[in-house]
């Protein structure tokens, strides 16, 4: 599990190639080198179609995922709808599955964006104003950062009485976010220093204004990549949340059909379809995510193009 | 002749074509001369310096030939020219102050570096500090961290490492641009020196700053757009340009112990071509005062003055 | 330097006294006593007696104090290596069945990664030159750095242990075998060590692998590569100053990747039922015994400072930019 960045540093390029005149304007230059890029367009294909399921999913399934329809341990099969089989105790796998995955991408939206607002807001001012801000700001960062974000989420999920995918996700959020404040300090710091920052400043724009109109529209592409990241890593924390037991009461997710089924020996029993499914979708989702990730990189960074 | 290019062309590939970014240069260069590359950004003067010493994956060999010491340079074949790399061509790079892996010791890198080129870095160290000594460093920088020098100590140690082997030619691409004045004095002046003492032969100077070359280049080249525009010597250019882009160069140029009270500074107006699809004929013709209707038709050719002055244009006076 | 280290430990210590203080006081800010808690759970009938065990629990667990004076006991506590008492392995302290579950869990943690960080640079080194192996070895280190750690556990047990039978199902050791230093009884450790060993290194191999060839490939654009090609260097020096300068942040990620990895541990653990401290919250959580929870959550905060601090000294060592200054010297 990582949440820290896969990726190398998005170096800005400042290539000493001369102006070409392109026929194409960046945006469609773009989109072109977008499409034809196989990691985007698979990564991007894959995700969606888990979102298209996470979505449907619920809503075919035969059975809600708590109910107990009485067919214990069955294989896959047509009888009944369960296309996933079902478990020990009698409940639906497919209608497990498929509410997982609903959580799981609600998870990594709300875990992800959580901590990617917080990311941008301290990265951004620290970036910009420097100074003692800076040091003070990047003090909360490195002790953040340093507290393991598991222990702390375990000790605070442990005591909940009643947990929540929100609370879960919001948790998450505002622990996650230090290295990716940390990437955007740094590519702020390098972008503050460049002329048309001056400009902005000198013809009267409040900071405010600058970072969202000149900084942040540079770095957009950046901040995508890192968006994806976090939501991957949120992905994965909440999985392992759930698996040590601190899952969200009332509901299934994945990570807490894993934990059912090592609990009801699921592994001894050859109950493969229990326990496989909900790690297939974690590992594709984030896996696709990561092969995206990648791929906007060779998009947005012309050096890592192939010719 | 120590260095002769005839007909050099190197082009970047790009998404929309090829951009000409050295479209057909020819000059010479004598031994011990000092010849100054002078050019807008985007002309191709660095270009130039890379498609000598070593094309990087964007750039593509497209013809020409570069004959040094009567020798022909194989810059199309990477393995080829990597013999010639260091011995006989050599670069200052525009980078100086990075040039330096942070994590070795200046003297270990050197050695290391000089081992991999198969030469002996114990027989040369006399040598070594005896240079390091002439650019006014203490031989106890081979024992620090490239982070320990200031930028002139760092530029200066490049170009110690640049000539350890005598190169017949030297690029010295962009080294004063980084520089505060006086240290840019004292590197230009290291050149000279370098050359004076055959530590090098000939030295190719690579600037848009003008003045450096005043002081210290034997000739200058003019570049515009990919192509050459003129050479002569320093003295011949600065005093009587005769392609109009390097008059116009001149004159924009303030002079020292002038007081220019209402005489406003001329830059030459309008920019450079687009090397993705040049314009036919003179490439400068946009912005020349003196273009005619044959500038438009037919490419200047380079008319050797008697004096072995290269000048393009139909309208210069020979 | 003494900037650098300074840093470090006032950051340290902060982040100390944070958690500490965090630990003390989410089980006050969440709703529920756990006294009363563990009492529904022994149910006892005569309310007399109920009462007084109310009391005494109220006292040994200092929940009868004012609040400041019992965050204080807290931290007076802590330094005598007091961590409290497991409320459902009572009598037994904290810090007895946190001795107790380390070795386990550092026995896992520490190979695993050390050995996944010298392995995967190493490939990763290799895929940033070899076009070939780049293509087989980066999907596959994707597709393990994106997997769950735990679901990798459960795919090793199922497949080699339940299927194939090559392997134990779980726990340290046999039960019928005989402790003591003896080869049989090593051997048998290591048998039931394997596994969980493999499942944490190959997720973690993946994440690094991925790591250092990107580094690799960033640095093989910088402008000492650059300045060495043109001085006619061969790849092979220039790959070397390349890999020594993208080891460095490699050995940063590894103070940040900690974290995660001992997530990754503590959910290995409870597939193979390994006593580690991963299966003591396992038990903790379900059971709602609070103290061990939070003593363990403390004993983790040690650990990491500890081993960020580790890191931080070897860092220093090997970036020569550190020991002279954060922002450059001047000689």
């Amino acid at each position: 599990m990582t949440t820290a960045p896969v990726a190398g540093p998005a170096d800005s390029a400042q290539s000493s190639v001369p102006e070409t005149a392109s026929q194409l304007t960046t945006t469609q230059e773009t989109l072109y080198f977008a499409l034809r890029n196989r990691k985007l367009v698979i990564g991007s294909a894959i995700v969606i179609a888990l979102l298209a399921f996470a979505i449907v999913g619920p809503f075919i399934a035969r059975h809600g995922p708590l109910d107990y329809t009485g067919h214990l341990s069955w294989a896959p099969t047509t009888r009944s709808g369960h296309w996933f089989g079902t478990t020990l105790l009698g409940q639906d796998v497919f209608a497990q599955f498929a509410t997982g995955l609903r959580l799981a991408f609600l998870v990594g939206v709300v875990g992800g964006g959580i901590a990617a607002t917080i990311a941008m807001l301290i990265g951004f001012t620290a970036g910009y104003r420097g100074g003692a801000l800076d040091e003070f700001l990047n003090m909360i960062t490195n002790i953040v950062l340093v507290i393991p974000t598991f222990a702390l989420l375990l000790v605070i999920a442990a005591y909940l009485q009643v947990r929540s995918v929100m609370v879960e996700a919001i948790l998450i959020g505002i622990t996650s976010w230090p290295w990716a404040a940390r990437a955007v300090r740094a590519q702020t710091f390098s972008l503050v220093s460049r002329d048309f920052v001056d400009m902005a400043r000198l013809s009267g724009r409040s900071q405010m204004q600058i970072i969202f109109t000149e900084i942040a529209p540079n770095m957009s592409s950046y901040l995508f990549m890192m968006f994806i990241l976090l939501f991957g890593g949120a992905v994965l924390i909440a999985a392992t949340l759930d698996f040590i037991g601190l899952g969200p009461s009332g509901t299934i997710s994945l990570g807490m059909m894993m934990q059912l089924s090592v609990q009801n020996a699921a592994l001894q029993l050859h109950l493969w379809w229990w326990f496989l499914p909900p790690g297939i979708a974690i590992a594709t989702l984030v896996g696709s995510l990561y092969v995206m990730n990648v791929g906007l990189d060779e998009v947005f960074n012309p050096k890592l193009r192939e010719m | 002749m120590s260095l002769v290019v005839d007909d050099l062309r190197a082009y970047y590939r790009t998404l929309a074509g090829d951009v000409r970014a050295v479209d057909g240069l020819s000059f010479t260069l004598a031994d011990g001369e000092i010849m100054g590359l002078a050019g807008e950004s985007g002309c191709g003067k660095s270009t130039l310096a890379k498609a000598l010493i070593r094309l990087d994956t964007r750039m593509r060999y497209i013809g020409g030939h570069v004959v040094l010491d009567g020798v022909e340079l194989p810059i199309w074949d990477d393995a080829l020219m990597n013999e010639r790399r260091f011995r006989d061509v050599s670069i200052v790079p525009q980078y100086a102050m990075s040039a330096m892996t942070p994590t070795r010791k200046i003297g270990r890198m050197i050695r290391e570096l000089l081992e991999s080129r198969g030469v002996d870095g114990h027989a040369l160290e006399p040598e070594l500090l005896r240079r390091l000594e002439l650019v006014g460093l203490d031989p106890g920088v081979l024992s620090l961290y490239p982070i320990e020098l200031s930028g002139g100590m760092k530029q200066r140690v490049v170009m110690v490492i640049s000539t350890l082997l005598d190169p017949s030619l030297l690029i010295a691409d962009e080294i004063t641009s980084a520089l505060d004045v006086s240290t840019q004095k004292a590197v230009a002046e290291t050149l000279v020196e370098f050359r004076d003492r055959g530590f090098v032969k000939s030295v190719i100077v690579i600037t848009h700053d003008l003045s450096i070359l005043a002081q210290i280049a034997d000739s200058i080249l003019v570049m515009y757009a990919g192509k050459l525009v003129e050479k002569a010597s320093t003295a011949e250019i600065v005093e009587e340009p005769l392609h109009p882009y390097s008059r116009l160069l001149i004159s924009s140029l303030p002079e020292v112990g002038v007081r220019y009270d209402e005489h406003k500074l001329a830059g030459i107006p309008g920019r450079p071509p687009q090397l993705l699809d040049p314009p036919s004929g003179c490439r400068f013709r946009d912005r020349c005062p003196l273009a005619t209707e044959r500038c438009a038709k037919d490419p200047p050719f380079v008319r050797a003055g008697d004096d072995g002055r290269f000048v393009a244009c139909w309208e210069a006076a020979c | 330097m003494r900037r650098y280290f300074l840093r470090k430990i006032v950051v340290y210590t902060v982040t100390f006294i944070v958690a500490v203080t965090v630990d003390w006081a989410i089980p006050h800010l969440m709703p529920g006593n756990p006294v009363l808690t563990l009492m529904g759970r022994i149910q006892i009938q005569d309310p007399q007696t109920a009462q007084n065990m109310y009391h005494h629990y109220m006292r040994a667990f200092n929940l009868d104090l004012p609040l400041w004076k019992q965050y204080w006991y807290f931290w007076v506590s802590l330094f005598h290596g007091d961590l409290g008492t497991s409320i459902v392995q009572f009598p037994a302290p904290v810090s007895s069945i946190i001795v107790h579950a380390v070795p386990y869990t550092l026995g896992l943690l520490i190979p695993a990664t050390l050995l996944s960080w010298y392995a995967g640079n190493k490939v990763g080194a290799l895929a940033a030159r070899r076009k070939v192996l780049d293509n087989s070895a980066l999907p596959v280190s994707y597709a393990l750095t994106a997997t769950p750690y735990m679901w990798l556990a459960i795919i090793l047990v199922f497949v080699f242990a339940v299927t194939l039978g090559w392997f134990p199902v779980g726990f340290a050791y046999d039960p019928t075998a005989v402790r003591g230093f003896t080869w049989s009884f090593v051997s048998n450790l290591a048998y039931h060590w394997f596994l969980p060993f493999l499942s944490l290194f190959l997720v973690a191999f993946g994440g690094w692998a991925i790591g250092m060839r990107n580094m690799i490939i960033y640095e093989l654009e910088s402008d000492y590569a650059h300045y060495l090609e043109a001085l006619g260097a061969p790849q092979k020096l220039v790959r070397k100053y390349a890999f020594r300068n993208a080891v460095l942040p490699q050995v940063t990620g590894l103070a940040l990747a900690l974290g995660a990895i001992l997530a990754g541990a503590l959910a290995t653990e409870i597939v193979f039922s390994y006593p580690g401290l991963g299966y003591q919250i396992y038990r903790a959580i379900t059971n709602e015994d609070y103290f061990v929870i939070q003593g363990i959550f403390l004993f983790i905060i040690i650990g990491i400072l500890v081993a960020n601090f580790i890191v931080d000294v070897v860092y220093l060592v090997i970036d020569p930019r550190t020991r002279v200054g954060m922002e450059g010297g001047r000689t």
